[in-house]
């Protein structure tokens, strides 16, 4: 793997789809004309003025964005080292960072004239978003969720079904959201016509991690330009959590030529990466393919794709975004891992200093906000993705502190 | 010449389309397995696919997901796989076989490693179904230099202007996926299909085989008539399930059960 000198980490991926060897087009044949047609409509789409503009409004009024970075000075006094700063995308519509995406495809779906909408969902957060945007728009909404999601996010499903959304068991495999993406897929050649797939995050065949990166940017962007006018200069280091890794993405992507800013994923270790019960594919799995693009995945010696596990349902996926392997191989990216524990510390951390309930995703972000702004000095400014808030994650937090609602 | 243009090339002497056989290396087991392959020729196959199980199947439907777990419960692995055809080949010189399945254990394990065990072992085709035409530099020009076929599925999807790159580095016989689907669910439109083989036939000299749904005697005759052959799957794979004495575990009937379905729609093709 080649570590030479790029001249920009944001030009990617190429034609074929590919950020250095991760990326492409795995994909049947069934669904490869209608790749072809999304990408073509995509690229249409991004060099039409009047899409942006529509975008920005939905942005705007209905999501309410932007969204604040804020310092957050209790945890930073309690802390004693970097200035913390977070970025507020869990006041978002629907409470994450998912809906700054779906509103971005949904708003293709449209231009496409596709009327029905189908998406996996984990955690429930990108269901709820796609469900959000299809009764907006009044488009059919279908969404995969893994049997095991569903019983643990059952605030979330009531939610979609409230919404109008059909919300449809993945019965294979795991369960879990790597099962979802499969039934969607499956859904997706059976219904190559009318229907339009609106992934969650930023992995799939081309061009899905790239248009999901572009909409997803909004959070780097504005973070920015709120750090130029809050500090007069950039952020010091960037910190964010990865299940499929688009929260990341959105807040890194912008940043990545800027050198001098440290850049961190941290993703779910589980029980811990020693033990086989966690969802950190890049720290604990190498390249292979699966759903349409060659990435880190955990994966037995035989090349099955095994289960991850983590206490965030959104976490648990066996894979990340493409882009993420090839900034991991560049060493332009740093990717570190949080185990449940040290998240759902952070979680009730964040609760008692900040009066802020964070996501469970987020709080393994958190977790490692915790390890290293200690070690910084008070000039080193850090900002965090708080990319979700919590209140889906309260039944499952309930149940480990053995509260009983 | 071949082993699969050998075939094709008989049968199309005899005057009658070819009868392609698809089952789950492994399932219920790897015993079983090898008996149930052992007999497929006699019981009427011309050709034997053999499914490479993978815990994440995207194209393929619950008869075969379930097919693909239990041989995966059972140990089954690419290195077994290629054992069973090796065994296979021992006793048969002639049929056909061809490897089935998605991408990432054939990469993990290493294309050229891969390669070179699966033509040792007697393989002669394989069909990755992740692997489009815009990957061909990944596995389906390896396969053509190792002297083996790769053969590509064609959809309800492959329009005029997409055929040609679909059939342009591809070998042995194309597959007609016959509906817009995974398998085993949806029966085939018969004119749909007749339409779209001879639509095809304008792109490429390649025997065309029809599969996806096919599960009847009468639906093999019936697609017989316009096809090069026809793959019957998910009913033989449904076949297994139906016969085992508890999950996984084969029952005296599971061998007899997938002969003598393969019997029966082989009457189909040949009437
Ligand atoms: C709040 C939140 N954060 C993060 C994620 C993980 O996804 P990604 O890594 O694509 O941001 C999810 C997924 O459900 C989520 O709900």
């Amino acid at each position: 793997m080649t570590t030479a000198q790029v001249n920009s980490y944001r030009t990617g991926p190429d034609e074929k789809g590919l950020f250095g060897i991760y990326g492409g087009r795995f994909v049947a044949e069934t669904l490869m004309p209608l790749i072809l047609e999304l990408e073509q409509a995509y690229k249409d789409a991004k060099a039409d003025p009047s899409f942006q503009a529509e975008l920005d409004s939905f942005l705007e009024h209905y999501v309410g964005r932007p969204s604040p970075l804020y310092f957050a000075e209790r945890l930073t006094e309690h802390l004693g080292g970097a200035k913390i700063y977070f970025k507020r995308d869990e006041l978002n519509h629907t409470g994450a960072h998912k809906i700054n995406n779906v509103m971005g495809q949904i708003l293709l779906a449209r231009r496409m004239g596709k009327k029905r909408i189908i998406a996996e969902t984990g955690a429930g957060q990108h269901g709820v978003a796609t469900a959000t945007a299809c009764a907006r728009f009044g488009l059919e909404c279908i969404v995969y969720m893994g049997s095991v999601d569903i019983e643990r996010q059952k605030p979330n499903v009531f939610r979609m079904k409230l919404l109008g959304a059909e919300v449809v068991p993945a019965l294979s495999g795991s369960r879990t959201l790597k099962d979802a993406l499969n039934e969607a897929l499956r859904d997706w050649v059976a219904n190559v016509e009318d229907t339009f797939y609106c992934i969650g995050t930023v992995a799939g065949p081309h061009p899905y991690p790239e248009m999901v990166r572009d909409f997803q940017s909004v959070i780097g962007v504005e973070t920015k330009r709120q750090m130029l006018a809050r500090e007069g200069r950039l952020p010091d280091s960037l910190v964010a959590a990865i299940g499929g890794g688009s929260n990341a993405m959105g807040l890194f992507h912008p940043f990545l030529d800027d050198k001098d800013v440290e850049i961190i994923g941290v993703e779910a270790a589980g029980l811990g990466l020693r033990t086989k019960k966690h969802a950190a594919s890049i720290t604990g799995g190498k390249p292979g393919i699966l759903h349409g693009n060659r990435t880190y995945l955990l994966m037995d010696d035989d090349g099955q794709i095994t289960e991850g596990h983590s206490i965030s349902a959104g976490l648990d996926y066996p894979g990340i975004g493409p882009e993420h392997s090839w900034l991991h191989d560049m060493k332009r990216v740093q990717y570190v891992a949080a185990t449940d524990k040290e998240a759902l510390a952070a979680f009730q951390l964040c609760c008692k200093l900040e009066g802020i309930i964070p996501a469970l995703e987020p709080s393994h972000a958190l977790a490692h906000v915790m390890k290293v702004a200690p070690t910084k000095p008070k000039d080193h400014l850090m900002v965090m993705n708080m990319c979700g808030r919590g209140d889906k994650d309260i039944f499952t937090v309930a149940d480990i502190l053995g509260v009983k609602l | 010449m071949g082993r699969i243009e050998r075939r094709f090339a008989e049968l199309k002497q005899k005057g009658r389309a070819a009868l392609v056989t698809f089952v789950t290396a492994g399932d219920p087991d790897y015993e079983t397995s090898l008996k149930i392959i052992k007999g497929l020729p006699k019981a009427g196959a011309d050709i034997i696919e053999f499914g490479m199980p993978f815990t994440d199947p995207m194209a393929d439907g619950p008869a075969i997901q379930a097919a693909g777990l239990r041989a995966l419960h059972g140990g089954q692995t690419l290195k077994k796989t290629l054992k069973l055809v090796k065994e296979f080949r021992a006793g048969d010189k002639e049929t056909p076989v061809v490897l089935m399945g998605y991408y990432n254990p054939i990469y993990v394990h290493g294309v050229e490693k891969f390669l070179g065990e699966a033509k040792a072992a007697g393989v002669d085709g394989l069909i990755v179904v992740d692997l489009p035409p815009e990957e061909d530099v990944e596995l389906c020009l390896p396969a053509i230099a190792a002297d083996i076929n790769f053969i590509r599925l064609a959809t309800p999807t492959t329009d005029d202007r997409r055929a040609p790159a679909v059939f342009r580095n591809t070998s042995g016989f194309v597959y007609y996926v016959s509906v817009l689907g995974i398998t085993g669910t949806k029966a085939p439109d018969l004119k749909s299909v007749e339409k779209n083989v001879n639509r095809l036939r304008k792109h490429t000299k390649l025997p065309i085989v029809v599969g996806f749904g096919v599960k009847t005697a009468t639906q093999a005759r019936a697609i017989a008539k316009s096809a090069d052959g026809v793959v019957v799957g998910s009913a033989l794979v449904s076949a297994i399930e139906d016969s085992l004495a508890k999950v996984g575990k084969p029952s005296p009937k599971t061998v007899k059960a997938v002969h003598s379905l393969v019997s029966d729609i082989a009457r189909g093709v040949r009437s």
